[in-house]
């Protein structure tokens, strides 16, 4: 059966600045399918459906609505040619009930009715299957439900195509498989429906389409039932692009940061971090690959002191290497002892034999330095501040996602940006800006910051010039353990470059670095090894110099529904 | 004693209602307007501007209309109100400056030009008996029934101030209108999503309750004091307690009528004791003492309609997001 073709796409490209989201785009919509809209983040998927929804405009190419040139200036036109579009976020007054929020803004020149309006929600829900009071408040409701009001909201204004942006991002399976019920009511009700998403699963399970996006581009779009998930896979990651990032080998690693189980939800209840376990080693780059809001922000967060757990223990190791033994913490019998268990070395790492030596002896060695020992500091940094963190002694840097919300302060310029680190160094009242004036003018001369001078406002330098602030500011303090979250988002190439170097250097200085990333290529070329989260759960920790784009493509989308069960019932 | 002690409740009640119900309006719509003390004053000014034109035209003023004497002050005031009120909407709404500096400088631009235009251009020659007219009620003898006299002794504003009440109370709750407008100072973003005109809608309540907040002073000034003036900061002092009163009555019109009378017989029950200063003086806070504990109570018992508007004093710009 030849289907309507509803919706067109010619040639459309769409450009933020220098960034390009959609390049070339040309695709079709049929009436009365369910077309899947798959890729990774930032390929532009969303992009592509807000200029049908009306929140951007096209800057090149045309969109057809029914055979005509549209023109969608806003989401009121979009509403015009009966396109509805559901947000991840969204867009309810919390103090409203169902009703009046479904009513909202419409204007049908009809008296303004409450009772009317219930009658016709209530007829949709019998014609589609949503179950909802339509007198709740909106605050008494779970997820689910606000999505169904969003459903509805758009159903009420008699949209024919409606967009579901990541719809199952905040639902529990049971929840996914109600709303692909209703999906498919709709379907068969005439209504076309596109799903973003990047879950390969769902896209098999429910749509009839499927158009696959990466950087951009759009690579093609099958038939569901002619596919596979690993087919969808290597159209989604691509093939393997080598960079020339410089990756040298680990040194001498060892256990430096210990994540034990950790557990955490989030505010709507659902579970952000579910048993994450894993061992950041020092000298070693740690990748961390994942769909965005897998719980990565979270996990940082938490190691650096600014998420509450439910439960779980983050051990930090600080060797405490080649110390020499004192009479002043151990007695002579003490020091034969351990040593005769052979707790002691010497400068060349070749252990202390005190068996055969005279007691003269064995102070002349205690006493010259000679005999040395390795202790370790183990800390619980679980639910600590970053204040506290820091007092330990523990030299933990953060480079957050959000640079100039949590990274960095916009309206201050660059020297007090250093000062947020060491405003507490030193005894006087007033504080020392001599220092933090020297590290900024070493950062900015060290790492080519484009700024006018130390004094102008970070909010002022462009997105790649803040990272370098940001970055050179936390990895001047020599940090044992570094974290960084997307640090090239937006940056150039050159610059991204200048930032992978400066982890490997970290990493050569014996820091434990975690790198969490979303260009796959990057992290396999950056990185040693790649933990993969999904869900807030981790599907692999594997080796960067041997796994495949397409397996660690896998691991990020892939639901693993048996576990999923286990989980289930564990709970 | 207790039905002049109503009677003169229910009129200070009237002077905070028509405050309260103005900057009601506005932050319905998201805009927290520190201003109202000044807007009252302007209003005040400008009514009072109006009758001193039209008494002054009188050949006879003991035979000035009531239905013009009313009508002119209304228009005269709205007139005044809603420029100072629309110095505040363009400011917050158009510049999205911060709302509360902003109010701040309204109340001290609105209570020293109204202050000027009062002692400069206002002679209040004929202001007493312009007053004695505004005031008429139903019943005016004073030896009448006590019931009478506190539901019917009082001038046009005090059932003007009430019937606003209730319709603003059915409007917020029964219309579209009222519903977009708590829709934007809820969400302002979600409002402009669905195709509602979020700046319309907030210019169109800073200046209807700017308006109505006008005649708050205008009706002490002209009825209560029967066409008295001393200065400008006792009708300030009642714009605060209008703002008070809104938080008291928890963002409901209808709460309100009641709150305002409350608090009118609180703020005059130290004139009725006649205690000590020490005593008036303490009395004289319990307005806000009672609004300290309102606030506590809604905070601890967290219910959600309780609460004032979400977006209650944030500036809405579209493309942040």
């Amino acid at each position: 059966m030849a289907k309507e073709v509803l919706i067109e796409f010619q040639n459309i490209t769409k450009t933020f600045g220098t960034v390009i989201a959609n390049n070339n785009v040309s695709l079709q919509i049929f009436k009365g399918e369910i077309l899947s809209v798959l890729g990774e983040n930032g390929c532009g998927k969303t992009t592509l459906m807000n200029m049908l929804a009306g929140i951007y405009y096209p800057d090149g190419g045309k969109i057809l609505i029914g055979g005509k040139e549209a023109v969608i200036h806003s989401p009121k036109a979009a509403f015009g040619y009966k396109i509805g579009m559901i947000h991840q976020h969204f867009k309810l007054i919390d103090v409203f009930t169902a009703a009046e929020n479904v009513v909202l803004g419409v204007k049908d020149g009809e008296k303004y009715n409450l009772k009317s309006v219930k009658k016709r929600i209530g007829e949709m829900c019998d014609r589609y299957g949503f179950h909802i009071n339509p007198d709740q408040k909106i605050y008494e409701m779970s997820v689910s439900e606000k999505q169904t009001v969003e459903i509805i909201k758009v159903l009420y204004r008699g949209a024919d195509i409606l967009i579901l942006d990541e719809p199952t991002a905040v639902l529990t399976p049971q929840e996914i498989e109600k709303l692909f019920a209703v999906l498919r009511r709709m379907r068969d009700d005439g209504k076309s429906i596109i799903i973003i998403t990047h879950k390969l699963n769902e896209v098999m399970s429910i749509s009839d389409r499927v158009a696959v996006l990466r950087k951009g581009e759009h690579i093609g779009t099958v038939n569901t039932s002619e596919t596979s998930e690993q087919a969808l896979t290597e159209m989604m990651v691509g093939k393997k692009i080598v960079l020339n990032i410089d990756r040298s080998e680990p040194q001498n690693p060892a256990d430096r940061l210990l994540v034990k189980d950790l557990n955490c939800t989030g505010p709507d209840g659902v579970k952000v971090l579910d048993h994450i376990s894993f061992t950041a080693r020092s000298g070693e780059i740690l990748g961390i690959a994942g769909i965005a809001g897998s719980g990565q922000r979270q996990l940082l967060e938490a190691i650096a002191g600014l998420q509450h757990l439910d439960s779980g223990e983050i051990i930090f190791n600080r060797p405490k290497k080649n110390l020499p033994v004192s009479f002043f913490h151990k007695t002579f019998k003490q020091i034969v002892a351990m040593a005769a268990e052979g707790k002691f070395h010497y400068e060349d790492g070749t252990p202390v034999d005190l068996s055969g030596k005279s007691k003269k002896e064995i102070r002349q060695l205690v006493n010259d330095g000679k005999i040395l020992f390795n202790e370790d500091d183990v800390m619980n940094l679980r639910d600590k501040t970053p204040l506290q963190i820091r007092e330990l002694g523990v030299r933990l840097s953060f480079v957050p996602e959000d640079r100039l919300g949590m990274g960095l302060v916009g309206n201050m310029d660059i020297v007090d940006n250093m000062m947020l680190r060491s405003y507490r160094k030193g005894n006087s009242v007033l504080v020392d800006r001599k220092k933090p004036q020297n590290l900024a003018d070493k950062i900015v001369k060290g790492l080519e910051v484009v700024t006018p001078d130390l004094h102008t406002p970070v909010r002022r330098l462009s997105g790649g010039n803040v990272q370098k602030v940001l970055v050179g500011r936390e990895i001047s303090y020599a940090p044992k353990v570094l974290m960084a979250a997307y640090p090239v988002r937006g940056l150039d190439i050159n610059s991204s470059y200048l930032i992978y170097n400066l982890l490997d250097k970290q990493k050569r200085e014996g820091a434990a670095v975690i790198f969490v990333g979303e260009d796959l290529d990057v992290l396999l070329g950056l990185c040693d090894r790649i933990l993969v989260i999904n869900s807030g759960r981790i599907t692999g920790i594997v080796d960067a110099r041997t796994i495949t784009k397409e397996e660690v493509g896998l691991l990020m989308t892939k639901t693993d529904s048996g576990k999923e069960e286990k989980n289930g019932t564990e709970n | 004693m207790f039905v002049s002690f109503l009677i003169g409740a229910i009129a200070i009640g009237t002077v905070l209602l028509y405050g309260c119900l103005g900057e009601m309006l506005m932050e319905k719509s998201g805009h927290l307007n520190l201003g109202i003390p000044g807007i009252m004053c302007m209003g005040t000014a400008g009514g009072c501007l109006g009758i001193e034109l039209y008494m002054n035209g009188l050949a006879n003023p003991e035979n000035a209309s009531w239905f013009l004497l009313i009508l002119i002050s209304i228009l005269m005031s709205i007139l005044f109100s809603v420029a100072t009120g629309a110095i505040y909407g363009f400011l917050t709404v158009t510049l999205r400056c911060n709302q509360n500096i902003t109010g701040l400088a309204v109340t001290t631009f609105g209570t020293g030009l109204a202050q000027f235009i009062m002692s400069s251009y206002v002679s209040r020659k004929l202001f007493n008996t312009a007053g004695k007219i505004i005031s008429r009620g139903l019943v005016n003898d004073p030896n009448a029934n006590g019931f009478l006299r506190v539901f019917f002794s009082h001038g046009f504003f005090v059932y003007f101030a009430i019937a606003l009440a209730i319709v603003f109370a059915a409007v917020l709750k029964r219309t579209r209108l009222g519903l977009h407008l708590r829709a934007v100072g809820e969400n302002p973003a979600a409002a402009d999503a669905d195709g509602i005109n979020v700046t319309a809608y907030k210019y169109g309540s800073i200046f209807v309750g700017s308006a109505v907040a006008g005649f708050g002073g205008l009706f002490y000034t002209m009825d209560y004091l029967k066409g008295s003036w001393e200065n400008a900061s006792t009708i300030e002092s009642f714009g605060w307690l209008a703002i008070a009163l809104v938080i008291f009555t928890l963002w409901k019109p209808n709460i309100s009528i009641f709150g305002s009378i409350l608090f009118g017989g609180l703020s005059i029950t130290a004139y009725v004791l006649n205690g000590s200063s020490t005593q008036n003086e303490l009395l004289k806070l319990l307005p806000y003492i009672i609004t300290v504990v309102v606030l506590i109570i809604t905070s601890i018992r967290k219910k959600r309609e309780n609460q004032p508007p979400a977006s209650l004093g944030l500036s809405y710009f579209r493309e942040e997001r």
